[in-house]
């Protein structure tokens, strides 16, 4: 149904299981995808099952050099970005109480700050081309909270109302700025929990399950097609019903 | 009119899409030609790529009529 073939995606932290399942879904789409991350290893193979139209791009987006270089090497590589998908993540839990100065600054250099320059980088040639997607990940928990993830929830919250407010100013361009916000998703970090632990979540999640990163995959996808045009400045909670809002 | 004006008046005419008798040097492009702030932008953006000029953003500011751009650019070619 949905035809990105012709289009060019930039999708940030696409070694990671969400990542990866984003940059296949519009990959899938007929889209040519720059995979970008820290890790060159996962990235390669993941753009060796793509196969044709899969460009590698490394950089680490707590480093502003990087950040700076990062939507230029993806443009050279594809000829341009039409759709920008900040997936990109970093987690440095703490209680609030004992966060560092430092834990709270990653996280927002990571997760806030290198989404409004990435962001603010493509725009000119989504603003000549009228037409462009930015697709922000966030999570349940820049909604609902979460002990331990003051600086994370921050951040997340903080890209809602970036997106809104850039979904205000290029929307008669052509240009739309949205969310996807997943809830519990299965990937190799909720792996690492024990089944006790997983019981308690599935507790919590009307669908009775985690969601898998397809979910999200699906959801990006469908933000950045040519379909959903009319979609700006909304967040699209996918979260088995674990938070309704 | 110089060959720069006559490429300004050209970009200004197809990206705000006023009439060409419009575009005067006195014009101002937020009160005479109907553009909002985000055109502005994008007129900058045009005629940096029009003439391989850069225009920093404190000078982009003092652009606000046809004569401004026009008077920029002559010093900046």
């Amino acid at each position: 149904m949905f035809d990105l073939t012709g289009k060019t995606a930039l999708v940030t932290g696409a070694s990671g299981g969400i990542g990866g399942a984003i940059a296949t879904a519009l990959h899938g789409a007929g889209a040519t995808v720059a995979l970008s991350g820290t890790r060159e290893a996962p990235l390669r193979e993941l753009a060796d099952t793509l196969g044709d139209r899969a460009h590698v791009v490394l950089a680490n987006l707590g480093d502003p050099e990087s950040v700076a270089a990062l939507p230029k090497a993806a443009a050279e590589a594809m000829g341009g970005i039409d759709v920008l998908v900040n997936n990109a993540g970093i987690t440095r839990d703490n209680l609030f109480m004992r966060m560092s100065d430092d834990e709270w600054a990653q996280v927002m250099d990571v997760n806030l700050t290198s989404v409004f320059k990435l962001s603010r980088s493509v725009l000119r040639g989504m603003m000549k081309a009228r037409w462009g997607r930015i697709v922000n990940i966030t999570s349940v928990v820049g909604s609902t909270g979460n002990p331990g993830q003051g600086n994370y929830a921050a951040a997340k919250a903080g890209l809602v109302g970036m997106s809104k407010s850039l979904a205000y100013e290029v929307a008669s361009r052509g240009i739309t700025v949205n969310c996807v916000a997943p809830g519990f998703i299965a990937t190799p970090m909720t792996d690492k929990l024990t089944d006790d632990q997983k019981s308690k979540i599935l507790t919590q999640i009307p669908a009775g399950q985690m969601g898998s990163p397809d979910d999200i995959g699906a959801a990006v996808l469908y933000l950045a097609s040519p379909q959903a045009g009319y979609v700006t400045g909304t967040t699209l909670h996918v979260n088995g019903g674990m938070a309704m809002i | 009119m110089s060959d720069i004006a006559d490429r300004v008046k050209k970009i200004v005419v197809e990206h705000l899409g006023v009439d060409e008798d419009k575009v005067v040097e006195s014009a101002s492009f937020i009160d005479d030609l109907g553009a909002d702030s985000l055109d502005t932008v994008e007129l900058v953006m045009a005629f940096e790529e029009e003439f391989g000029i850069e225009i920093p953003d404190d000078a982009a500011e003092t652009i606000q009529t046809v004569g401004d751009a026009v008077s920029f650019i002559k010093g900046a070619v």
